[in-house]
């Protein structure tokens, strides 16, 4: 048993020590259980900052940066608490440590209504809490870094400015409030010493306690900064996963079961190994992270070991899913959610009955496929493995989950595993896995003491993820004779994602029990409905699904907002004002939508296409990981029948916002991938494999498809929720509900496919 | 042994003729700003210009540029790369940064080449050229930028 499960074990069994327990508060978050280890120079005075005798600040970053613009954000929430010069500030990837757990991504993804605010909330949370600081794991997903980051590095930036300040008042001999600092210098009556000539002097002087700012306090966070990572990464000199060079690297390339769980029933390894710079022929033998079973081939350069992989000949044997079908699957999900069965993850006012009580009835059935996350960087992962203990250096979402797959692989103890986070070109969701992690451990130890990396193909890429789950909806809505909404009954069908995930992680806290990710978005929206019953059936087949940006909100989203679109055309309602009236007591929410149909003109009509083609609006909402956000889409269709997105006004309101460039970044980024999804992405299988196999198949957008974006953020004092992910739901509705307006034609299936007509 | 220029040095390679450039570069001279994406000239991630030319490396066989020039982004640095460079870090173009080697290579030969691109040139130019965070607004506000400020530098 692992040492983690252990002890959640130990903790369910131990009553009165765990109820002592449970009354302590959340243990400290600053320093971590070895302290930092700096290069000369350096001074660490928590387990997230080291000042340097050269002025440098380096800031340590539990969170991996894989586009999200993080590790700029978090600096400086860093950085302004302890009040350091923003160009003197770098960052470097934290070790493996409890402190640097997420916290939030779990307390925030409890199944409760966002609302919900008892006694028993608080006190699940609080347990979640203090459980997950002592036994969670590291982990950058569930858009919840700022959130997880906003105490513990304000606190650290904190401690660290009034050490820095009480040491140079020790100096001076003066009263240390008496003492200013600014930009990485303490000051008091004329005299000034840097940070650098403080750095090592400050750790004796750690203060017992401090204050973090008052907003109007704040000099960096909340104005728009530029990304920290920006030169490096328009000058190629950004170093991935999958650029690291250390000396005497050799390269494998892999081929694995077309089919899953399929295994390789003969190859040919001595032909393979007379072709040109072959080192080595390695079984695979699949692990219960996910990686399937195939032969991975190390050579000297990874060119050489791919042409070799033709000389193996391998044939498969398919396995136990060689019959699987995508098609058949959908059928499975639109059988499962016209039964009156399933979870129901919210269920007030008997909204069933409250139906048919109804003087008129609305329902539809909506469909989503799977997706692949095609992350632009292919997955890779560079393994040494030596006496003295494996070196891994990846591109990985979760370290603790890294380390163990890197320890199961070369069949070390996870002590012996130093992992080494490198950028990632690309996560959103995905490498949240560690099957190529543990895959590459496989290899490298076959060649002990060479370095190895293992790259995938994008054809591997594409056929080894883990998609999102492809989903089903019936939703109804019953109507009183004035057109409002009497009742909203959901019941949606599809695998529970971060169930399957968390088994094959071993991820206990999370492994058994109602996944909420598959049916957020339907049960947690702000809207007013009088009675609301939001089930779901969580079916167990052999696709290996994860999550996928926004997870399940990607596809309720598109469910509900496309349905309440047409239950407000049933009603004879304008949308927009349709859903404003079910925002009676939401105003965060109806200030968003409000914010985003004003943007839009929405009361006027939008301007045909320059070759005189009809324009239509379509508008849709989507509360996700805390956040509100709006779409309006403007759409055309082509003369050729081809939907074209001309531009898209997208509104959030996200609390406080760290860097309100980042933010707006992440928006446009949310919205784009979006909308690739909702024009093009499906993953489809046959016979047990997936169809898709590079960008000609599993087509993204491209820059001429790249509608204009106008993007805006609410201003707001709250605390800051989540804005990786939230920015991706309501896109697909508001381009089917534009569809709509312009045609007639409701889409209730992802992509978003026009009925075919002739061209006019 | 394949001799060609690279970033202005003379170089020379024992390698399989048929290499792709790409795995030249990255894994023989560990030159790896250039990237893989997809090995089939669909996403421009490994984009270099070849006799100032932008080509997809992954497609071109090492053999195929003896005797020509070759420019990563390692070797870029006249005036125009040094205003799109500069208009990608204004503008913070980048998010996970793995597409931009080659949407900065693309760029710069589209404003070597057009001095003014209307957005339709823009599209042109830049649609073989995926970037799956949606950086493409972006792209698109940083290469008029950079036009713009060629421009006022005269």
């Amino acid at each position: 048993m692992k040492r983690r499960n252990f002890l959640l074990a130990g903790v369910g069994a131990g009553g009165a020590l765990f109820l002592g327990w449970s009354l302590l508060p959340l243990r400290q978050r600053l320093r971590g259980s070895a302290p930092l280890n700096p290069a000369a120079g350096g001074h660490a005075l928590n387990g997230w900052v080291i000042v340097g005798t050269d002025d440098s600040v380096t800031i340590v970053m539990a969170k991996a940066e894989m586009g999200q613009g993080i590790h700029t954000a978090a600096a400086m929430m860093l950085a302004d608490e302890m009040d350091a010069d923003w160009a003197k500030v770098r960052v470097v990837p934290a070790s493996i440590d409890a402190i640097y757990n997420n916290i939030s991504a779990i307390t925030e993804g409890l199944p409760f209504p966002p609302e919900s605010n008892g006694s028993v909330v608080r006190g699940v949370k609080w347990m979640t809490a203090k459980t997950m600081r002592e036994f969670g794991v590291m982990m950058t997903g569930g858009s919840s870094s700022i959130r997880d980051l906003w105490e513990p590095m304000r606190d650290a930036g904190a401690t660290a400015r009034e050490a820095l300040r009480a040491a140079a008042a020790s100096q001076w001999n003066v009263p240390a409030d008496q003492c200013t600092v600014a930009k990485g210098v303490v000051s008091h009556a004329g005299q000034s010493l840097t940070f650098g000539a403080l750095a090592a002097l400050a750790p004796s002087h750690l203060p017992t306690n401090f204050t973090r700012k008052t907003p109007a306090q704040f000099t960096l966070m909340g104005k728009a900064m530029p990304r920290i990572d920006a030169e490096a990464k328009s000058t190629g000199r950004a170093t991935f996963g999958i650029d690291v060079r250390v000396p005497d690297l050799l390269h494998a390339a892999v081929t694995m079961s077309p089919t899953y769980g399929g295994t390789p029933k003969a190859f040919d390894a001595a032909a393979a190994k007379k072709m040109p710079g072959v080192v080595a022929v390695v079984a695979l033998p699949g692990s219960r992270y996910g990686d399937q079973a195939g032969v991975a081939i190390v050579a000297n350069s990874w060119w050489q070991a791919k042409q070799a992989l033709g000389a193996l000949n391998v044939t498969w044997e398919p396995g136990p899913n060689a019959t699987l079908s995508s098609v058949q699957i959908q059928e499975q999900l639109r059988n499962a959610a016209m039964t009156d069965g399933g979870f129901a993850f919210r269920s007030e006012g008997n909204a069933v009955a409250a139906l048919a009580g109804s003087a008129k009835v609305v329902e539809a059935l909506y469909e989503a496929p799977y997706l692949a996350h095609a992350t632009m960087e292919p997955m890779n992962c560079t393994v040494q493995v030596q006496q003295s203990g494996v070196s891994v250096w990846t591109g990985t979402q979760v370290p603790n989950f890294a380390r163990e797959a890197a320890a199961l692989g070369t069949n070390r103890s996870v002590q012996d595993v130093t992992v080494h986070p490198m950028l990632i070109g690309g996560g959103f969701g995905r490498r949240l896995d560690v099957d190529f992690i543990a895959q590459a451990a496989v290899i490298a130890a076959a060649v002990p003491g060479k370095p190895v990396q293992t790259l995938w193909s994008r054809e591997d890429d594409m056929l080894h993820g883990f998609p999102r789950p492809a989903a089903a909806s019936r939703l109804r809505a019953g109507l009183d004779t004035n057109g409002n909404i009497t009742s909203f009954v959901t019941h949606s069908a599809s695998q529970a994602p971060f169930q399957m995930y968390s088994r094959r992680v071993g991820f206990i806290a999370t492994e058994y029990g109602p996944d909420r990710t598959v049916a957020e978005g339907t049960w947690d929206q702000p809207y007013e409905f009088p009675a609301q019953h939001a089930a779901q059936t969580a079916l167990e087949l052999a696709v290996p699904v994860a999550s996928w940006r926004a997870v399940g909100h990607s596809h309720q989203g598109f469910f509900v907002e496309g349905f309440l679109d047409e239950v407000a055309a049933v009603s004879k309602t304008d949308p927009y004002q349709f859903r404003l009236r079910l925002l009676r007591n939401h105003p965060r929410a109806a200030s968003v939508l409000t914010t985003a149909a004003k943007m839009a003109q929405w009361q006027s009509a939008p301007t045909p296409t320059t070759d005189g083609r009809p324009v239509a609006r379509g508008i849709a909402l989507h509360a996700s990981f805390g956040t509100i956000a709006a779409h309006v889409a403007e759409v055309s269709i082509s003369n050729d029948g081809k939907i074209r997105v001309h531009r898209i006004i997208v509104v959030a309101d996200c609390g406080f916002v760290v860097n309100p460039d980042g933010a707006r970044q992440q928006l446009e980024s949310a919205t784009l991938y979006g909308l690739t999804a909702a024009l093009y992405g499906e993953i489809t299988i046959v016979n047990g494999a997936v169809q898709q196999r590079n960008f000609d198949t599993y087509k993204p957008l491209r820059m001429d498809e790249s509608p204009v974006l106008e993007v805006h953020l609410v201003q707001s004092a709250e605390p800051p929720s989540g804005l990786g992910e939230p920015g991706l739901p309501s896109v697909a509705p508001a381009v089917a509900n534009a569809i709509f307006a312009l045609t007639g034609t409701r889409l209730r299936s992802l992509p978003l496919r026009l009925p075919r007509v002739a061209a006019t | 042994m394949i001799a060609f220029t690279l970033n202005k040095q003379p170089t020379s390679l024992d390698i399989a003729p048929d290499t792709p450039l790409l795995w030249a570069l990255r894994d023989a001279l560990n030159l790896t700003g250039t990237k893989f994406g997809c090995g089939m000239s669909l996403c421009g991630a490994c984009t270099v210009h070849l006799d100032g030319v932008p080509i997809r490396s992954c497609s071109t066989p090492v053999s195929y540029v003896e005797g020509k020039q070759v420019t990563t982004i390692e070797g870029l640095n006249d005036a125009v790369a040094r205003a799109v460079q500069d208009a990608w870090v204004e503008l913070s173009v980048p998010q996970c940064g793995y597409c931009q080697s080659g949407q900065v290579m693309a760029a710069t030969a589209l404003l070597r080449t057009v001095k003014h691109p209307t957005d339709d040139e823009v599209s042109v130019a830049m649609s073989g050229n995926v970037c799956r965070c949606g950086a493409y607004p972006r792209i698109r506000a940083a290469i008029h930028a950079a036009a713009g400020k060629l421009d006022a530098n005269g």
